[in-house]
């Protein structure tokens, strides 16, 4: 997903849309996508974030993996804003799909340089269809 | 590899980072900067414990991007600047502040 948008120098800057279906634990296809958008960010490419399906649950607040004895990386997510990931989806019908809120995620955010450092929220609801349109948007 | 302080070996990767984030401590950090040939003074101590503060909050070592972002906010724009970053640690504020705070390489560092 990933689409080319000329910058006011005339270089290419590259758009990607990390979309996120799966849980957080049990595999590490969400611990390494996080890892994989950070360093992308760190290397000033346009970064956003989609979580949709089981993927909802990576942004669940309270994640505790110590019985399960892998690294709860979740406090991880609070590190997006730093690295200019301002852009996070979530979709509407898959939290409540899994019975879960808007309140039983992370309260993430991000502090706006250019605003006094102000924190503003991370996480952007969206519809289904909404979602569509923003995969298309980056295709 | 490892690296031998006060009698204890330090197991280490072939970097010189430190493998065991929990056996770090102050005599650690000077002794794997002194093999830099670094002395670590306040300046580079700020710098150090921030980014054990960062990875105790967020898990990971930010890139040097994010640190001298952060480093800017948290200790005024005089610090927070690559010039100022890049005096104390030579071989990257990042890369060589990390080494010395026992963290793994940051998240978006080749």
């Amino acid at each position: 997903m990933v689409t080319e948008d000329t910058n006011h120098e005339g270089g290419q800057v590259k758009k990607f849309l990390y979309l996120n279906r799966r849980a957080p634990h049990g595999t590490n296809y969400a611990q390494e996508g996080l890892e994989v958008a950070l360093i992308g960010a760190a290397f000033d490419q346009d970064v956003a974030m989609a979580y949709t399906d089981d993927g909802v649950f990576q942004l669940k607040k309270d994640q505790d993996t110590s019985d399960i004895g892998t690294k709860n990386f979740s406090a991880t997510y609070g590190a997006l804003g730093d690295y200019d990931v301002t852009r996070v989806y979530v979709e509407l019908e898959s939290l409540a799909r899994r019975g879960l809120t808007k309140e039983d995620l992370m309260p993430l955010v991000y502090e706006d340089e250019d605003d006094d450092w102000e924190e503003k929220p991370l996480i952007r609801f969206v519809s289904e269809a909404e979602l569509r349109d923003i995969i298309e948007e980056h295709e | 590899m490892s690296l031998e302080v006060n009698g204890k070996a330090y197991e280490t990767d072939e970097e010189g980072y430190l493998a065991n984030l929990s056996e770090w401590n102050l005599d650690l950090a000077e002794a794997m900067a002194k093999e830099d040939g670094c002395d670590l003074t306040e300046n580079h101590w700020e710098v150090v414990n921030f980014l054990r503060e960062y990875y105790d909050e967020y898990q990971i070592a930010p890139a040097v991007r994010v640190l001298t972002k952060a480093i800017g906010k948290r200790l005024g724009k005089d610090k927070g600047n690559s010039k100022y970053l890049y005096e104390l640690f030579p071989y990257g504020p990042a890369k060589q502040a990390c080494k010395y705070a026992g963290l793994p390489k940051p998240t978006g560092c080749v």
